[in-house]
């Protein structure tokens, strides 16, 4: 074995306590850049402004990541559009997922979910091997043959198996955070620049306003470069590693490499996919042509392009 | 206390860690074979559960194959008879699969049959459990062959030794299986 699936696990641990504390860290600055703004604009003592907001802000990423924790894998299934389904309707899914699943010496099978969709496409979440879920399109189950379904459902086994779903999981509920606090801060910041005309301290109202509307602004860049540091931490290494790991599972290279094949011939892209999920996918939902890629794709893409995934599959030096 | 005495003591210590995180590691893989042995034994009487509905199901389509109808039922007594000795198990359980095989094989002479649902159902039923036999025994070889690789390389053999972790055997694969299955008409 050239890659030591141990090592992996560790390595994708590390990266979700990195995103936690990240998670925090920001927050917690954020309240506290609020709270001195406030403070400042309406003459509290800045430190107790500052220890309140940094404990506001605190004990609500506290809430958020509890709530989170709870709700993030069905968040992600319904915003997809997956459904559970049973076995009477689709006896291979869940034949070849718990065969996998013996394989794989995993302990919880997976739950099988599918996407009512012709595009061809297939994800893994969860948080866990014990709470983990596999999802594919209708299109997928319908024009691959039984070696090239296995392939793709092997696939995502290993991102469930190595934990890279823990890590895409806590990097949504970042990216999510940001985008919701932006918002919040940006509304704020609008309305108390409105609502205080008149009053003797409109001036102070109109300021406070305009900084918070500029802090919102800032975030909301900010956000897509959160996005993108996400992406790259699961990245394209972490793709040929679950092709790799895949074919180990079904000792049969070549029924995810035709699956991968035909899953680029296909134009068609998958209907209501939100931005956050697109990384999760195997191949990514947005761009119809998935062999040619810029130079600047090639930098900022989560996939590799799917040729080079094939042809280290059929054991071909690139 | 000299120099001495402490470095001695230290490499006492180490040699006890070590003795002690070799010993826990031999029981984790023992018991890994142990449960994987446990996966194989319960989608082999998956499979023999199966059986018995399909003989029912074909006999009433199939009027000249009692032949092939008693292999089926002759293997998966034998599975049955098995018990958890993984060479016995391996040959019933390869001696089904065949039997298995040859009832398909004759079942595509009969349309009838062939269109019944029930039939459909125990056929994707059995290649799924046949599957699953096959994935459970891929799993089971390699923990087997981690345990028995650790058990044979040293230090940790003198491990093996003392406490008695005995070689455990493969499930093993009939030659005719690996075998390009031959067509007759």
């Amino acid at each position: 074995m050239v890659f030591n699936i141990h090592d992996e696990v560790r390595s994708n641990k590390r990266k979700s306590g990195l995103i936690m504390i990240l998670f925090f860290g920001f927050v917690i600055s954020l309240g506290i850049i609020t709270a001195l703004i406030v403070s400042y604009f309406n003459h509290v003592p800045t430190i107790p402004a500052m220890i309140g907001g940094a404990v506001l802000a605190g004990v609500v990423a506290f809430l958020y990541l509890i709530f989170f924790y709870a709700m993030g894998p069905s968040m992600i299934l319904s915003a997809t559009g997956a459904k559970p389904v049973s076995r009477e309707h689709y006896p291979y899914l869940f034949h070849a997922t718990e065969t996998l699943a013996i394989a794989g010496g995993m302990s919880t099978v997976p739950q099988c979910y599918v996407i009512e969709d012709k595009a061809l496409n297939a994800y893994a979440t969860g948080f866990s091997e014990k709470d983990s879920y596999v999802v594919v399109t209708t299109g997928l189950l319908e024009k691959l043959n039984r070696q090239e379904i296995e392939g793709v459902l092997a696939h995502e086994m290993s991102h469930i198996k190595n934990q890279d779903i823990k890590v895409m999981l806590y990097g949504a509920a970042l990216l999510g955070a940001t985008v919701l606090l932006a918002e919040i801060i940006f509304r704020i910041g609008l309305s108390s620049m409105h609502s205080n005309g008149g009053s003797s301290n409109d001036n102070k109202g109109a300021g406070l306003g305009i900084v918070l509307v500029v802090v919102g602004i800032v975030l909301m860049i900010f956000a897509p470069i959160i996005a993108q540091l996400m992406q790259l931490a699961i990245s394209r290494k972490r793709e040929y590693l679950a092709d790799a790991s895949g074919a180990l599972l079904t000792r049969y290279p070549e029924g995810l490499a035709s699956a991968l094949e035909k899953i680029s011939n296909d134009t068609r892209i998958l209907k209501n996919v939100s931005k956050a999920a697109a990384p999760l996918f195997i191949s990514s939902p947005f761009d119809a042509d998935k062999h040619t890629e810029t130079f600047f794709e090639k930098i900022f893409s989560t996939h590799p392009p799917i040729d080079e995934r094939i042809a280290r599959l059929r054991g071909k030096k690139v | 206390m000299n120099a001495f005495v402490i470095a001695a003591l230290v490499v006492l210590a180490i040699v006890v860690l070590w003795f002690i995180i070799a010993y826990n590691s031999f029981v984790r893989l023992k018991n890994q074979v142990k449960n994987s042995w446990a996966q194989i034994d319960v989608q082999l009487k998956r499979r023999t559960d199966l059986i018995p509905n399909l003989i029912e199901t074909v006999k009433g389509y199939v009027k000249h194959e009692k032949g092939t109808l008693e292999n089926v039922t002759k293997a998966r007594t034998a599975i049955m008879q098995a018990g958890s000795n993984p060479a016995l198990a391996a040959e019933a359980n390869n001696l089904l699969s065949g039997a298995l095989k040859s009832l398909f094989a004759v079942s595509e002479a009969y349309p009838q049959l062939k269109a019944n649902e029930n039939f459909k159902q125990l056929q994707e039923e059995l290649s799924g459990t046949e599957s699953k036999i096959a994935a459970s025994r891929q799993y089971y070889n390699d923990m087997v062959m981690e345990y028995n690789t650790k058990r044979e390389s040293f230090p940790s053999s003198v491990i093996a030794g003392m406490f008695n972790f005995e070689e455990r055997s493969m499930f093993e694969i009939a030659e005719s299986e690996k075998a390009v299955p031959k067509v007759q008409f």
